[in-house]
């Protein structure tokens, strides 16, 4: 009878929050602040909670919560997000196997997912749900773009290289889906390698008249400083995991003149990036990347919709999202039928800066309005 | 041919690196009965020190100093303040405390320098690359790595067998006991080991943060490897270390090459980069299975 009546009392302070705070909107952020790739979690929180404060809006509440880089430890943040504090949006996952363990139960269970980053194949195409949309990229992207640009430029014996592991195999694919022509060679190296010496020799032996790697992270690092010193002269191009100005800042001079490909410029030029990067250099004191420009996106995304819908009115809500009626960072924006953007992917040049240091300047288009090629897949 | 002679120096390379990491380690484990898991952070700790110093000074070689000097300082501050309650503990007791110990350099350095990798580079005279005979080109720093490695090991030889450090040294590693009846101070000799062992450590950490990245977590992969190549050699042997680091070395390098270009010969490109990539990674721990099934305490082992 005790049980009961606490149970009951319990019920009564619930139903009594929930109507104080009907208009509250809380959005759970998991993401990885702290272990490998914590600078991504770190910036895609900071370029969030950027567009949240300047929006001026004191019911939307943000909650975060560092994932470590745990499958594990995010699956089970995100039922405490869903159960204990019942929030109404998730979003944050950076990495693409994290997202797998997180995303497909969230949705189901009716949460909404927005990603700031992760973009796995599955779930743009077999795995997609009406309640899962992606503001920053499906992963194939960057890489297909930087495919495209090079056989444009007319380069022909392209060796390629990226760690071997799922998001490494499908950079490869990818990359290879748009060049549309023969790599001299691919090159799987191990997850967290560090030592390149063995892969520049097999480059240096080989007939290959440019270089394409995906390296996220120190991988990158390590990579591009053993480059420069090895004497092997090719033109370097990658995907911008691997060119962010915290990466490029630690390789120093071996990145200038790599070529990558990115969905955002700092020197891109509109109105809302304008703002955004003096806003956040003036906040944080540092140099907005690519992931926080696509935290801030995702951020102004939501209170687009929010503006229109409350997330609890689902139907009216996901209708609100899919028109994606905010100034991104990014110039244009739209979704394709599978939640995913169609957008402009960019090519830069790492460049020395004006304080000596290296930075990215925005070259042109690589590929307009791409789209992945797993929608077809995607029955929503 | 001339890939196989770079990969045969690429093995060298990353062979004398891994002793310097490989002969503290196991120096460690024959004098004083010691498992430490903590090998790995003092290789971090060199690498930040030395890019620290090296970032304020301006010299690398100042830098380097430091970095070891400062290995060798936090080795022997945690001999004197961990180590030492742990000689007479079990060993799973002794991995449990120096894992504790990873846990608290990573986390530390984490909090103190964040989680951004450091920028360190080699010094501009050892930057770029060089004919060898025979016009192969290759990095200046890597030979100077070859060198440095030889350098200490042929050091570690004669301090070994030359020196009345080295004489206890291998009093301590076959009597324990023994050497402190007989009047050695036998806690400043650990001590000492712990962090020369250390400093060693250090020494690998800043010369290869210079090449790779000086970041933290940065010393775990290679104290497997280091691990490995103990195992291998035998574990309380250096030159178990020396034989087994350059044989881990070679093998891991040309195996990364050589093997897809071997299933290329029966599959299609992609396909063999695949598999002879995963086959590459597992080549070591076969190899290390196969030393080990013929014989059981490694090439070299000591207290036979």
């Amino acid at each position: 009878m005790k049980t009961l009546a606490s149970v009951g009392l319990g019920l009564l302070m619930t139903a009594t929050m929930a109507a104080a705070q009907a208009d509250e909107v809380k959005i759970g952020m998991i993401t990885t602040l702290s272990g490998g790739g914590s600078h991504l979690g770190v910036d895609v929180r900071d370029g969030f909670m950027l567009a949240i404060e300047r929006s001026g809006r004191d019911n939307v509440r943000v909650l975060v919560q560092d994932d470590a880089n745990r499958p594990d430890l995010a699956r089970s943040l995100s039922n405490e997000f869903m159960q204990r504090d019942n929030v109404d949006i998730l979003t944050g996952i950076i990495f693409s196997n994290l997202a797998m363990a997180v995303v497909p139960a969230a949705v189901r269970q009716g949460t909404f997912y927005i990603s700031p980053n992760a973009g796995p194949s599955d779930l743009a195409g077999r795995m997609c749900h009406e309640n899962y949309f992606n503001a920053a990229y499906q992963n194939d992207n960057l890489h297909g773009a930087m495919g495209a640009y090079m056989r444009e430029q007319g380069f022909e014996r392209p060796i390629i290289l990226a760690p071997n592991y799922p998001a490494g195999t499908d950079a490869l694919a990818g990359f290879k889906h748009l060049y549309e022509g023969e790599v001299v060679g691919e090159i799987y190296t191990q997850m967290g390698q560090t030592d390149y010496a063995a892969e520049i020799a097999q480059i240096r032996a080989s007939d290959a008249d440019s270089l394409f790697f995906f390296l996220p992270g120190g991988m990158g690092i390590s990579f591009m400083k053993q480059w420069e010193n090895s004497g092997v002269e090719l033109p370097v191009f990658g995907a911008a995991f691997s060119f962010d100005e915290t990466i490029i800042k630690a390789v120093g001079s071996a990145a200038i003149g790599a070529m990558n490909t990115s969905l955002w410029a700092y020197d891109l030029d509109n109105e809302a990036n304008h703002a955004f990067v003096e806003g956040f250099r003036e906040a944080y004191n540092r140099m907005p990347t690519l992931y926080a420009a696509q935290g801030y996106d995702t951020a102004n995304l939501i209170l687009s919709a929010l503006e229109k819908a409350h997330p609890s009115e689902q139907d009216a809500f996901r209708e609100a999202l899919r028109e994606a009626d905010f100034d991104s960072v990014r110039g244009e924006f739209r979704f394709g039928p599978n939640h995913h953007p169609i957008q402009n992917i960019y090519v830069r040049e790492v460049v020395e800066g004006d304080d000596g240091q290296p930075t990215n300047r925005l070259i042109g288009i690589a590929v307009e309005n791409i789209q992945d090629i797993y929608h077809e897949q995607c029955q929503m | 041919m001339m890939l196989f002679i770079e990969q045969l120096i690429n093995g060298l390379q990353l062979g004398t690196m891994l002793f310097l990491m490989a002969s503290g380690l196991t120096l460690v484990f024959g004098v004083m009965g010691l498992i430490n898991l903590a090998h790995g952070s003092f290789y971090m700790v060199g690498a930040y020190a030395t890019a620290l110093a090296t970032a304020t000074t301006g010299s690398f070689l100042v830098g380097l100093a430091s970095g070891i000097a400062v290995a060798a300082a936090v080795g022997a501050l945690v001999e004197l303040i961990v180590i030492r309650r742990l000689y007479h503990r079990p060993h799973l007791d002794q991995v449990l405390a120096t894992f504790a110990l990873i846990l608290i350099f990573s986390e530390g350095t984490r909090w103190l320098f964040g989680s951004s990798p450091l920028w360190l580079n080699p010094p501009s005279q050892l930057a770029g690359s060089v004919t060898l005979p025979g016009g192969l080109r290759y990095p200046i720093y890597r030979l100077v790595i070859i060198a440095v490695g030889i350098t200490v090991a042929v050091g570690m030889y004669l301090l070994i067998t030359r020196t009345r450090l080295g004489m206890r040294i291998r009093a301590g590693e076959s009597d324990r006991e023994m050497i402190g009846a007989l009047g050695v101070n036998i806690a400043r000799l650990y001590t000492l080991v712990f962090a020369l062992g250390a400093a060693l450590a250090g020494l690998a950490g800043a010369m290869v943060g210079a090449l790779q990245s000086v970041q933290v977590g940065m010393g775990e992969p290679v104290l497997i490897l280091a691990f490995v190549v103990i195992v291998i050699g035998g574990i309380g042997s250096i030159k178990g270390a020396l034989y087994g680091a350059i044989l881990v070395g070679v093998v891991d390098t040309l195996g990364r090459v050589f093997l897809p270009a071997f299933f290329r010969q029966f599959m299609s490109p992609s396909e063999a980069a695949g598999v002879g990539s995963a086959i590459a990674a597992m080549l070591i721990y076969i190899m290390m299975a196969a030393i080990l099934a013929f014989k059981p305490k490694g090439l070299f082992a000591a207290n036979e």
